[in-house]
């Protein structure tokens, strides 16, 4: 009897969840239905306000017609708007790389200048002299000469790529090397094959010189294999070498003839204190 | 980012000073320089570094012999090597990159040139 119960129990209650699904179901559909009859007097109010005679669809044409007018040359403005960022944005890129250039540029010739400077040996700066010239212009076979002013001749006093020995004096005016001192001018000869090696014909002939005086010259007469010319920058290591080079050597010159009177005197002074 | 170490093997100043204007450019490294083959050894052994430039033509030690030390070496083994060098030959390249460098480069060196490698080889790009 009570699992008679129990059983129509169950099942009263399945009924009434069955009941609430479809209740659910329906207030949905109510909801939907809603919905689609206001979305559907919002287009009759949309076809009632649309136009009704020839005239209104003129007016919506010209309308239409004056609207893609407008985005056209919108469109058309912005276009040349992008054109024109466009240019600028590659000026402002070969700019970027010209002044990058510029600036290692720089950094070469601040090294050289700063590296000839930073003694007060003879040694020592023909020495900077000679890296310069291997690392920074990339010459190989080249020469240093000073300047004997009694004999108007330039005699090397350091060489590399070729023997000292071999690198023969040279008369101020005579030859590629004495004309260029002569005229305390940097000579170049660009068209020569760059690994000419000759000592009597150089590449480049960079004289030495302080107020326009000249002290000695740099001769290249070979360039590294790598090395195809000269560049801007080298022409402007080469200027900064007939300078700094030259007043490089003048400096440490004076001060080692300095040290040198100063040492006799001293031994002056104490032989007399003796 | 974590900063990183370039050892400069090079026994010319003019050119170390070169370098270093060039790498100064490149932020978050710090620059050590090395005067020969022998020095730049002890450097490397004695602590971290993310890349090694290196000239070839030393005193004491030139760059190759040093290259070769670095790779027989378990903790210098993967660091990478740009050899800066006057010696343009296709040989001496062949050589040294058998040897072991990553990177060839040859004076005179532009600095833009060094800084693109640096950057790729320090994966900075």
């Amino acid at each position: 009897m009570s699992e008679d119960r129990s059983e129509l129990s169950a099942r009263g209650e399945e009924f009434v969840q069955l009941f609430n699904r479809g209740m659910e179901f329906t207030r949905e559909l109510l909801r939907e239905n809603e919905g689609l009859r206001r979305r559907l007097a919002e287009l009759e109010d949309e076809q009632q306000n649309a136009a009704r005679t020839p005239s209104d669809w003129e007016k919506l044409r010209r309308e239409l017609l004056a609207k893609i007018r407008g985005l056209e040359s919108e469109h058309a403005s912005l276009r040349e708007r992008l054109i024109e960022v466009e240019s600028r944005n590659r000026a402002f890129a070969d700019r970027y790389l010209s002044i990058e250039e510029e600036n290692n540029n720089l950094a070469n010739l601040y090294v050289a200048s700063y590296q000839l400077h930073s003694t007060l040996e003879v040694d020592e700066v023909l020495r900077i002299t000679i890296e310069i010239v291997i690392n920074l212009i990339g010459a190989d076979v080249f020469a240093i000469y000073l300047l004997d002013e009694a004999r108007q001749e330039l005699r090397a006093v350091s060489a590399q790529g070729i023997e000292l020995a071999r690198v023969p004096a040279c008369r101020v005016g005579e030859g590629r090397l004495g004309r260029a001192v002569s005229e305390r001018a940097i000579h170049s000869f660009d068209d020569e094959p760059t690994q000419g090696r000759d000592p009597e014909r150089p590449l480049v002939c960079i004289p030495l010189r302080i107020d326009g005086q000249v002290i000695g010259a740099i001769a290249l007469m070979g360039l590294l294999q790598q090395k195809p010319g000269f560049s801007a920058l080298d022409q402007e290591l080469f200027n900064v070498l007939a300078v700094h080079a030259a007043t490089a050597i003048f400096a440490a010159r004076l001060y080692s003839q300095s040290e040198r009177k100063l040492n006799t005197i001293q031994g002056f002074i104490d032989l007399l204190a003796r | 980012m974590e900063r990183q170490r370039i050892l400069i093997v090079e026994d010319s100043p003019t050119m170390r000073q070169l370098l270093v204007f060039a790498l100064r450019r490149l932020p978050g490294v710090d620059i050590v320089e090395a005067q020969d083959g022998m020095d730049g050894l002890r450097k490397l052994s004695s602590d971290h570094f993310d890349l090694a430039l290196i000239d070839i033509n030393m005193p004491v030690m030139d760059g190759l012999k040093l290259i070769g030390l670095m790779r027989g070496e378990d903790e210098l083994r993967d660091v990478p090597v740009v050899v800066i060098t006057t010696e343009g030959a296709e040989q001496d390249r062949e050589r040294a990159l058998r040897l072991g460098a990553n990177e060839y480069l040859t004076k005179p060196i532009q600095a833009n040139r060094v800084l693109a490698v640096v950057r790729s080889l320090l994966k900075r790009d």
